[in-house]
């Protein structure tokens, strides 16, 4: 089990960078991403509910960090690729840069929302309450908020320029949660347990964690790749609405 | 200024305000001033000021000091700073059905008011799990958490 899922790790890892770094294997890479992501997601929930043991203090109740820990992981990553694609887009102006950064803020917000639901849900058997105003709790609030305020914003700007930058701008500025919630947990007192590292969980939970961060980084590899070409494609129809029609002429026949 | 020129300043002013606003929540005194909870020595140093203020109190639940109710609908206890046992202790009167992990010797935060009694008050008990993830022991069964939900209804 350990070496199946450290040989899946690398697969993932080396389609992501060649998605990255050949950009002509851009059309089919996503679709293996796809299947691997495809498969890894249900074998992933079968080992996390019936593979793995239980644990002693929690009984069965703590399998949902399965779920809850590669989605929150999945929705900083994306929160991520927005704050590098807004400083992009600040540095040197481009469509791509642009779109990628609608699709980081989105796709993170849906994973954000989706893992602060799952944590919840965790939180009512285990802390006997669904909510409470610790540290890590409200600065993870806090970052939905910026982000669903960062997406409202490109929704009120029409003029795509001054759209892509005044965004760019609060990407760049709302970046500053992401290492907070990271960190609330050691910076503060909280109700929040700290980050497990592997000496702190049993191997054979370990492993199964690692699965599913595999499968959900597959997942959000496929989902940003698409609402990245959806933004893009938004883009270019804006861009080239004033020119778009066609040029009247004999140049159209040629 | 060219726009792309404009907007690298722009990122400039942007990256710094953004550092800057990091460095002071990282490295600022504002953990000192924004606390989660007290625990029970900081809660006994503020003297007289932490009677009244509903406040959180956090801490381990000292070994051999819980007592229930005779119905089980409330709960005693002293929340201690550690598990040493000469560290400073407040006893906690709590009327909320614990969660089922409720134990000697668990973390906890519950939320409540100091009388001048020097007892805890609380409505509002929150248990908190650590980082460490382990099968049961041999022949150990896992903690029934339905079971325990089950009753904590049926006593309601």
């Amino acid at each position: 089990m350990l070496y199946v899922t450290i040989a899946l790790f690398a697969l993932a890892v080396g389609l992501f960078a060649l998605h990255l770094f050949w950009a002509k294997a851009r059309g089919w890479v996503w679709k293996a991403v796809a299947v691997l992501g495809g498969a890894m997601l249900p074998a992933g929930a079968y080992f996390g509910l019936s593979w793995a043991p239980s644990e002693q203090d929690m009984g069965e109740v703590y399998r949902i960090i399965f779920v809850h820990v590669p989605m929150v992981w999945a929705a900083l990553l994306a929160l991520v690729v927005n704050f590098v694609a807004s400083a992009a887009y600040l540095f040197k102006r481009s469509w791509t840069s642009d779109s990628l950064g609608e699709a980081g803020a989105e796709v993170g917000v849906v994973f954000g929302v989706v893992g602060l639901l799952l944590g919840s849900i965790w939180g009512r058997p285990t802390w006997g309450v669904w909510w409470d105003w610790d540290p890590r709790l409200t600065t993870t609030a806090i970052m939905l908020v910026l982000y669903t305020g960062y997406l409202a914003l490109r929704k009120f700007v029409d003029d795509p320029e001054k759209r892509a930058t005044w965004s760019a701008v609060v990407g760049v500025i709302a970046a500053v949660d992401l290492p907070i919630v990271w960190f609330s947990v050691r910076w503060w007192k909280s109700i929040h347990q700290v980050q497990s590292n592997p000496k702190t969980i049993d191997r054979s939970m370990f492993v199964v964690l690692v699965f599913n961060v595999v499968a959900f980084m597959c997942a959000l590899f496929v989902y940003l790749w698409h609402r990245f070409l959806i933004a893009k494609a938004a883009r270019a129809r804006e861009v080239a609405l004033p020119s778009a029609l066609p040029p009247a002429g004999p140049q159209e026949a040629a | 200024m060219t726009p792309g020129a404009r907007n690298r300043f722009i990122l400039a002013v942007a990256l710094l305000v953004a550092a800057g606003a990091l460095a002071f929540i990282a490295f600022g005194d504002i953990g000192k001033n924004l606390v989660y909870y007290w625990s029970p020595s900081e809660m006994l140093a503020q003297g007289e000021r932490a009677f009244g203020p509903t406040i959180r109190l956090g801490g381990v639940v000292q070994p051999g000091s819980v007592e229930w109710s005779a119905q089980k609908t409330s709960v005693k206890f002293r929340v201690a700073d550690s598990h040493k046992s000469e560290s400073a202790s407040v006893v906690v009167h709590c009327e909320q059905t614990p969660p089922q992990m409720f134990r000697e010797g668990i973390g906890v935060v519950v939320e409540g008011t100091l009388d001048k009694s020097q007892v805890f008050k609380s409505k509002r008990l929150m248990v908190n799990h650590s980082n460490e993830y382990r099968p049961p022991k041999e022949g150990e069964k896992p903690a029934d958490w339905k079971g325990s939900v089950s009753e904590a209804a049926e006593q309601k």
